[in-house]
Formats: structure tokens, sequence, C-alpha cells
């Protein structure tokens, strides 16, 4: 394994906690299935970015905020319920992205890679993730609070509406950071599948947050492993580790199953 | 000895939308007193308090004095049930958002009489009157000087409502904490109230509970003769609440 190759599954592993940290959050608000909407939206950027041959993330970042603002427009201007909105974008996007990417590149647009990133790609990663996990542990308290009970949050002294925004901010980052190694179908897998592993396995919040960031690193850790033996050398193996992570991390919730709820 | 205006409100008024809820309501409430806010349903009770913390949208003026630090056990708290939370992670997360001590939450869990049972079992698995305590609890973390009560006995079984009554009233005599409680119960308002406020359909009083429990009064406020009665001598009956 070269330098390049251990600095990017150092960063996987790294982006696996964070994921774990935020999906654990998202769980408990009830947000999960925001995420696969979210990374739908960074495809079109992808493809752009494919094709002019700049970093993926920055290309992903601009439609996915763009996206939202669209949606959000969308559903003042039109009436249209918030999940209808979503809806027509999330399609939109995804087929928009589909013809505009390069046809070689579309599998590591929808699937990921885990091929050694740029130098500005690594620093860039390697801040968000650091963002993402400082952040939600930070305000972990003040989340807790105003989940449990919004108006008691409030008058804590939380700012709740803003609170919800920042958060939002961290879960569109942590999708935003996962579309390079898993792509835009997967990238939300780390978030939904070990949160909701943990929640099988504990009642407690602090063992619940705990497992929920370990179940994915593992699934990093297992999946990368079981790809790279599999499928060594391959021109297809680049894109296959985040659907092995992914099958992975399904496994630890089907094992989760079997033990009974008390 | 001067007592200090905690609060002011100047012409409050709350609208969902054309509805008019509460209508140009002005008071003031001083450290010490105990003010009931009472009223039928709908009158905009729950409303008032909400407007009063600021988690209200409304005209007119509140105005809270520096030295208020407000504690609030909500009526009911619509959270999710099958949060994997226990009551002590979420008066841990209040007590570390606030930076206070970890034996100011060991204090009020004592004060209260929360037990450690009661403590460790996640919010699912609690009656009403165990989350009753803890959310009074969790108003009484962080040593506020004013606590607005909402309703705070409405799902318990009467030994425990002395209880929480008992609670509340040696919190008034021995901290000197201001009470605002909103409650159904007359007898409760009459023995602990030293003012009271009734709401209903725009028309509002306010005065002593001598003089705003009257007969007369109530069948104004509530539209029909109250189950309640006060002999002259100021003894109350009543079909709820105790008779002391």
């Amino acid at each position: 394994m070269s330098g390049g190759e251990a600095l990017t599954i150092g960063l996987a592993l790294l982006f696996a906690l964070a994921a774990g940290l935020v999906g654990s959050f998202a769980l408990m608000k009830r947000m999960l299935l925001a995420s696969d909407v979210i990374s739908h939206l960074a495809l079109p950027g992808l493809g752009i970015a494919f094709l002019l041959k700049f970093e993926p993330i920055v290309g992903g970042a601009a439609t996915l905020l763009l996206g939202t603002l669209l949606v959000w427009r969308l559903q003042k201007g039109t009436g249209l319920a918030t999940d209808a909105a979503i809806g027509v974008v999330f399609a939109a996007a995804l087929a928009i992205g589909a013809v505009i990417t390069p046809s070689e590149d579309l599998v590591e647009a929808l699937f990921g890679n885990f091929r050694p990133l740029s130098a500005m790609g690594f620093v860039l990663g390697l801040a968000g993730v650091l963002l993402v996990i400082a952040s939600v542990l930070h305000y972990k308290d003040r989340l807790t609070l105003s989940l449990f009970a919004p108006e008691l949050g409030a008058v804590t002294g939380i700012n709740v509406d803003r609170l919800d925004l920042g958060f939002l901010l961290i879960f569109s980052l942590t999708v935003l950071i996962g579309l390079r190694f898993m792509g835009a179908l997967l990238s939300s897998a780390l978030i939904i599948l070990p949160a909701a592993t943990a929640r099988r396995v504990t009642d407690r919040l602090s063992q619940f947050i705990a497992i929920s960031m370990i179940v994915s690193a593992v699934s990093v850790g297992i999946g990368f492993l079981v790809s790279s033996v599999l499928f060594r050398r391959s021109t297809a193996g680049a894109s296959t580790v985040g659907p092995t992570i992914v099958i992975v991390s399904a496994f630890l919730f089907a094992c989760s199953l079997l033990r009974k709820r008390a | 000895m001067m007592t200090t205006k905690l609060l002011s409100v100047k012409g409050l008024s709350v609208a969902f939308g054309t509805r008019a809820i509460i209508q140009d309501v002005s008071f003031d409430v001083y450290a010490g007193d105990c003010l009931a806010v009472i009223g039928p349903n709908g009158a905009g009770k729950t409303v008032l308090l909400k407007s009063l913390m600021g988690l209200q949208p409304h005209g007119g003026e509140i105005h809270w004095s520096p030295a208020a630090r407000l504690g609030y056990v909500p009526q009911k708290v619509a959270a999710d049930w099958q949060l994997p939370l226990r009551v002590r992670d979420i008066l841990e997360a209040k007590q570390r958002t606030l930076k206070l001590p970890a034996q100011d939450l060991q204090a009020v869990c004592e004060l209260v009489g929360l037990a450690p049972d009661v403590l460790n079992g996640t919010i699912g698995s609690l009656s009403g009157g165990q989350f009753q305590k803890a959310l009074i609890a969790f108003a009484l973390l962080g040593d506020p000087n004013v606590l607005l009560f909402d309703e705070p006995t409405a799902s318990l079984d009467e030994l425990t409502e002395n209880r929480i009554y008992d609670l509340l009233h040696s919190l008034q005599r021995e901290k000197g904490i201001t009470v605002l409680l909103v409650s159904h119960d007359l007898s409760v308002v009459y023995h602990y109230a030293t003012k009271v406020l009734c709401l209903s359909k725009g028309v509002t009083c306010m005065g002593t509970p001598q003089e705003v429990l009257t007969p007369e009064r109530l069948e104004e406020l509530y539209g029909a003769p109250p189950k309640y009665y006060r002999h002259a001598e100021g003894h109350t009956h009543g079909e709820f609440g105790p008779s002391k």
C-alpha cells in the first residue's frame, strides 16, 4: 500500500466515524432518508467536475447547495409539499448527472472510489471530517435537549432554529465528504445503516452514539479488506469498495436483528 | 422592604391567523408572588406562558428584570418516546449546557424526590407522575428564581399532587421563588396563589383569590356555575382538590 493509499484509507475511516456520529443524531431527529436525497443533488456537480477535470467535491458541493435552494424555492413558489418538491429535483438531478458525466467516470460518480486523493482533496476532506466530529460532539448536549423538547431547549437558552440549521449543514457536509468514497448512490449508507444497527442494540444514548461510530468504521475497514482481496487489481476494483462496505454494514445490521429487544 | 418587579406585561396580544387568543392583557409580577392563571380551555393560558418565555410570537410588551432566571414545567412534552434517552441524559445535558457543577443535579433530584431507578429509566418507560417529577427537576436545575408551571399536576394521583404542591410551597417559602401557575384546580389556586389572573375570550380580570374566586366571577369566566364554593369564613369545599 502506498502512502497516498494509506492516507486515503485513514481519511475514509475518519469519515466513517463522522458518518456514524451524525447518523445517530439524524436517526433521533428522524431525518436519515434526507441524506439519500442530498447525495443525489450532488451528482450533476460531480459530472461537471469530471468533465472539466477539477476536484469532484467542489462540484458536488455547488450543485448540492443549488439543489437545496431549488427545493426550497419550488416548495414556496408552487405550493408543492416538501416531498413532492424533493422528488422532482431528486429525479432531475440524477438524470442530468447521468447524462453529463463522462461514461467512463459514471460508475465512479455513482459508487465512489478509494484511489489516492489529490493533496487538496485530502486536506479538504480531513478538515471537513474533523469539523463534523468536533461540532457534533461540542453541540451534543444542546442537540439532545432540543430533540427531546425544543421548547425546554429554548428556555435553557438554546437557539433551536439556528441549531437545526447548523445540524443540517453538518449533515450535508458529511454526505458531501462521503461522495468521494461511496458515490452519489451510497454516500448516505454509512449515515443510515450503522445508526440503525446501534439503535437495535442499546437504549443508552452514549452507547448508541459510540456503537454507531464503531459499526461505521468497522464496516469501512472490513469492506475495504474484503474488496481488496476479492477484486484485486481489476479495473472495476476501485468502485467496488463502496458497495462492499455497504454490504458489510447491512450484514452487521442483520446480525443486530438476531438480538431480541428487551 | 421594597419588592422587586420581576415581570411587567403591557398590552399583550396573541393571534393565531385571524383568531385572537389573547387580547390586551397587562399585569406585573413581583418577587415572591404566586400568580395563578385560570380560565376555561382554549382561553390562552398556555399561550400566555409561552409568550412570557419568548416561545410565541406576540404583540405588546413583555419585560423581564435582568435578575429573573426562568424555569419551566410544561403541561406536556411532545417527545418521541422511542428516543434512547434516560432522565439522567436529559438532566446532564442541561447541567453541562449551563456549565453547572455535578452536585447541583444531585441536589435537585433529592429536592424533588427523584429515585435512582427513575433517573436511570428511559423516558418511554416512566409513569405520568415520574415523568412530571423529572420535568420539575429539569426546571429547578440552574437555580431559577421564577418558575412557570403549566398544569403541573394534571396527570398525577392526589397523593403525588399534594407532594408536588407542598414542594412548590416550600420552594416559595424557603427560597422566595416566584411562581406563575396555570391550574384548573381552583382549590389549589385558592390555597397557594397570592394573585389570580383570569383569561376568557378577551375578558381578563386580576385580583387576590378572595376577589376573583367568587361564584359570580367564576360563572362569568367559565360560563357555568362552578362545582366549587366557598363559605363566608373562607373554608373551601369542592368536588376536586383537597378540602382542608
